[in-house]
């Protein structure tokens, strides 16, 4: 199973989840260039973090017209798994392919730290090998991470089970006080309504080293390993 | 219409230039005629403190720089380069931008990591991590002088999260302090290291007859004349609203021209390669002529600019952000175009190295510029200035700072900003990219493993400007000892630094003599660790209507960890645990933070510094974690051991309780619990190997006992002379923790 790990001018998790991939996952993973345009060869997406074109228009605004994401549209189409971590997450969404925006963090500060994020299904590409209801510490580092949808966004959304991660705290609760961005319903993760598309906050990649302080993150990347078919 | 050709050099011209008129003769013997007005103002900046250290230089040359693992020394290149082991190398320095924070505090900072970035893959190397030092007035308080200082402190740390944050390069630590000495004046100093191959070092000499000169990297635009004099009065008048005082960082721009750089060193092609920071395109131009023993030629209408009628004057002495100088190897141009265009930079061939040693600047077919690079890059005139006479800090008298509550005091210390948690400022700046920081902020020093070397680094960033206002020499020597000590808590063995001197004006004497002071304390114990100076940077003129700044000579260091293993954190980490003093009890409470924050005083000698006794403990410390006996160290510094406890208990994730008494014949309580004497670290250790540990340290004759036993909770008890102290350890995480949260408004 090889992994694109998309590239974008402002990317900087880039090299992180290719390391993370290839050293710690045991997974194969190539970087895709923006410019580039074929995705053939390669069986999973990663939109890594960072700041794509300096996000200064819009987090993910500029990088969702690169010649790569039109690609990346195509193949999402046909069924091929997508991950968008932190500022992928962003870019995902500004591209239509996920609900939602992300917007401030509530604090209006960038957070670095942390977080423990409950596991609210198991049935999909991206969190077969958790247990609902687990918790998994993963870090977070973003300024703009405050989920935002409509209220009938956010029904649909729950009605499906697209909803795979929320913040919690120690106890799996999702609290207020666990949320550290302000995220409607504590949302940190999302799926698309196909199950193929997958975007979230925390960066699995910063928690696949235990000398890092958690192997959490490795749940995500051994899930899409593993492989997984949509029930009919 | 260029008119600034015309521009008569009277002698107001000459002064507002900041140039004696003796440099003015020295201009003059140089060029052999006299120079026109944008030669006036290259030779103003390129003479200026900030490019020449015209004042400091014979002062810096009293530092080690040299030593077995120095592989380019302080002050050949941008920044020195160590061995690291196995064909790797680190390249680090630190940098001041305090001027331009003080005016303008979010884009003052931004820059100033933007450029001590670019100082680094200039070398050759990959930055890996970022650590700052930061100083601002008090910030407590409803007055406006306390308002202007939490704004400082918030933009400043603000401009360091946007910019570091961006460009994808970890901010791992550092130090914040608020002292009233700073109000007007903030410090921010900014060190950034860097990882490379021995083989991929990469120089800055203009090397090559014949060779291309390449500009890269965003436009030139007038913003940053401002401080390099007073350009905007004397030329054209309607500019002056378009130029900003201070420099706008674009951190995406930087990221695009590093990756840029870096791609570009690998190609091959590069013969010599400069970033453009102070003085910019001038101080890039004539430094790599002369450290290639060449020439260079440019042409100013091939320069990439963002405002149209630019004259030379402003062009050369612009310092616009984000810019490199690359000397290209002739014939492999193309290769050199491709990779700017495939990160979209800005670029143009401006000019050709020549063997003629001038440093040449045309605008078409008119020379504007024509100087001898060698003497305009290396020989401004040094100066030793003037010291007053040394003096002896007053011997402190007890009897006037009668011990206080203890109690009350511990929560106070705790509670002042420069203790308390930093960890609203960290939790700010993206710490954890790059995959490296295996000790996270807030431990007496940060750990970084770099991945593509499988080197784990430790770094610390310290000086205590009370020690050193108190007493120079000793602070300064404080501040390498700190440093290590911090790097030794870790089970690092230290191995460089960078030092950022920051003082008044050195026309000063007793500026001057702080200065003298501080670089000989710092010379003398960086000999004792062994750890040589690779550079760094001098900050002078730091006053404000209140006066010049306590002298603040803060050193970067930097250590190696052997082996994943013995990465040690300062908190503890299980009840039952036994507790252990490295190092004497201490009575010194001199220019301690007790006296600050409780008696409101400065005042006292340092503590003093036995270097036999610091290098044995810190040795033996070392040596214990390496043997797998320590599960905790931390060192004794503002606050004692009190505040030393304190932080063991709160800092972990999992917080514990400690029961301790306190050895010695202290007579007062405060004395006991808050000296700050030297040499002393706290660790903890299983209780099952407590006895073979208190054995290890006899045989090293560093003295060392058991002075308690961590708990379950949900106290801290600490007895000392005579009394019986507790504290709920909710009560002190508030003091903490707390503060500055409270202060900012979260």
């Amino acid at each position: 199973m090889k992994f694109a790990v998309l590239r974008f001018p402002g990317s900087n998790c880039d090299q992180d989840c290719v390391y993370a991939l290839n050293a710690i996952a045991g997974a194969s993973a190539d970087y895709v260039w923006h410019k580039d345009t074929s995705l053939a060869g390669f069986d999973v997406v990663v939109i890594p973090g960072g700041f794509s074109y300096g996000d200064y228009l819009r987090c993910g605004a500029i990088a969702r017209f690169s010649p790569v994401m039109q690609s990346v549209r195509e193949f999402a189409a046909s069924g091929g798994p997508v991950i968008g971590i932190c500022n992928g997450f962003q870019i995902l969404c500004e591209s239509g392919l996920l609900p939602g925006a992300l917007v401030r963090n509530r604090g209006l500060h960038f957070l670095c730290q942390h977080v423990r994020l409950r596991v609210e299904s198991n049935a999909s590409r991206f969190t077969n090998a958790a247990v609902p209801g687990q918790t998994l510490n993963i870090p977070i580092a973003h300024g703009e991470g405050c989920y935002f949808a409509d209220e009938e966004t956010l029904r649909s959304l729950q009605a499906n089970g697209q909803v795979l991660l929320r913040y919690c705290d120690a106890q799996g609760r999702p609290t207020e006080a666990a949320n550290p961005n302000g995220s409607r319903d504590n949302i940190a993760g999302i799926r698309n309504e196909a199950g193929n598309v997958f975007g979230l906050m925390p960066h699995p990649e910063r928690a696949c080293d235990p000398l890092l302080g958690s192997t959490d993150g490795l749940a995500i990347f051994h899930s899409l390993m593993k492989g997984w078919t949509q029930p009919s | 219409m260029d008119t600034t050709f015309m521009t008569p050099i009277t002698p107001e011209v000459i002064a507002k230039h900041g140039i004696t008129p003796d440099e003015f003769t020295r201009i003059r013997e140089i060029l052999g005629r006299e120079p026109n007005f944008t030669e006036l103002g290259v030779f103003s900046v390129m003479w200026s403190e900030h490019c020449s250290y015209k004042n400091s230089k014979l002062e810096l040359k009293k530092f080690p720089t040299t030593g077995s693992r120095v592989l380019v020394k302080a002050g050949e290149e941008n920044a020195g380069v160590i061995d690291i082991g196995d064909g790797w190398a680190i390249a680090f320095k630190m940098e001041s931008h305090n001027h331009p924070s003080a005016v303008e505090p979010f884009q003052g900072a931004a820059t100033g990591v933007g450029g001590i970035i670019r100082d680094i893959f200039t070398m050759g190397a990959r930055p890996v991590f970022s650590m700052n030092s930061l100083r601002f007035g008090d910030i407590r308080g409803d007055s406006a002088e306390a308002r202007t200082n939490r704004r400082l402190f918030a933009g400043v740390v603000e401009g360091i999260s946007h910019y570091g944050n961006c460009i994808g390069i970890p901010t791992i630590g550092g130090e914040v302090y608020f002292d009233e000495s700073y109000a007007g004046n903030p410090l921010v100093n900014v060190f950034c290291l860097g990882v490379l191959r021995h083989d991929q070092i990469a120089r800055g000499g203009a090397v090559g007859i014949g060779n291309p000169v390449f500009y890269v990297g965003a436009e030139t635009g007038r913003d940053g004349l401002a401080g390099a004099a007073f350009a905007s009065r004397e030329l054209t008048e309607e500019s002056k609203e378009d130029r900003p005082a201070v420099q706008v960082g674009d951190p995406f721009r930087e990221k695009l021209l590093l990756e840029a750089c870096l791609e570009l060193l690998a190609s091959g092609c590069v013969a010599g390669i400069q970033d453009m920071g102070a003085a910019g395109l001038t101080c890039s131009t004539c430094e790599t002529a002369s450290r290639g023993g060449t020439g260079v030629e440019i042409d100013l209408n091939l320069v990439p600019k963002r405002e149209t009628g630019m004259t030379p004057y402003e062009i050369l002495l612009s310092e616009s952000q984000e810019r490199m100088l690359v000397i290209v190897t002739k014939g492999e141009e193309e290769k050199v175009r491709a990779i700017f265009e495939k990160w979209d930079l800005p670029y143009a061939e401006i000019g050709v190295v020549n063997d003629d040693g001038m440093m040449r600047v045309r605008e078409g077919d008119s020379v504007a510029v024509e100087i001898p690079a060698r003497k305009l890059a290396d020989d401004a005139p040094l100066y030793s200035r003037e010291a007053a006479p040394k003096s002896r800090p007053e011997a402190l008298d007890l009897s006037k700072y009668p011990e206080a509550d203890c109690h009350a005091a511990l929560r106070t210390l705790l509670a002042h900003p420069s203790i308390a948690s930093k960890q609203w400022v960290w939790r700010q700046y993206d710490h954890m990219v790059r995959l490296g920081a295996t000790v996270l902020p807030g431990s007496d020093a940060a750990v970084f493993i770099v991945r593509e070397a499988g080197k784990i680094l430790a770094a610390s960033t310290d000086c205590n400007a009370i020690y050193c206002r108190q007493d120079p020499r000793e602070g300064a020597r404080i501040a390498v000892a700190e440093a290590a000590r911090n790097i030794a808590c870790t089970g690092a063995i230290p191995l460089a630094l960078t030092d950022n001197l920051n003082f008044g004006n050195p026309h000063k004497p007793e500026n001057f003599l702080q200065l003298r002071e501080a670089v000989e304390g710092l010379a003398e114990a960086c000999r004792a660790f062994d750890t040589p100076v690779t550079g760094g940077n001098v900050s002078l003129y730091n006053e404000s209507p209140a006066g010049a700044i306590d002298p603040t000579p803060t050193v970067g260091m930097v250590g190696i960890v052997e082996d994943a293993r013995h990465i040690t954190t300062q908190f503890f980490k299980a009840a039952g645990d036994a507790i252990l003093l490295v190092g004497e009890p201490g009575d010194e409470l001199g220019a301690s933070h007790y006296l600050l924050a409780v008696h409101g005083m400065k005042a006292g000698p340092p503590p003093r510094l036995d270097y036999d006794k610091e290098l044995a403990v810190q040795g033996a410390v070392r040596t214990l974690i390496r043997a797998g006996l320590v599960k905790s160290a931390h060192d004794c510094a503002e606050g004692g051991l009190a505040v030393a406890l304190a932080e063991s208990c709160l800092s972990g994730e999992t917080k514990f309780g400690a029961a301790v008494q306190i050895p010695g014949g202290a007579k007062r309580a405060d004395v006991a619990l808050f000296n700050e004497s030297q040499s002393r670290i706290v660790i903890s250790v299983d209780p099952g190997k407590e006895a073979e540990v208190l054995t290890l340290l006899a045989r090293e004759g560093v003295p060392a006992q058991k002075i308690g036993t961590v708990t379950a909770g949900p106290d801290l008890e600490i007895q000392a002379s005579g009394r019986a102290l507790r504290w709920p350890l909710a009560e002190l995480h508030e003091s903490w923790s707390g503060t500055i949260p409270t202060l900012m408004g979260a």
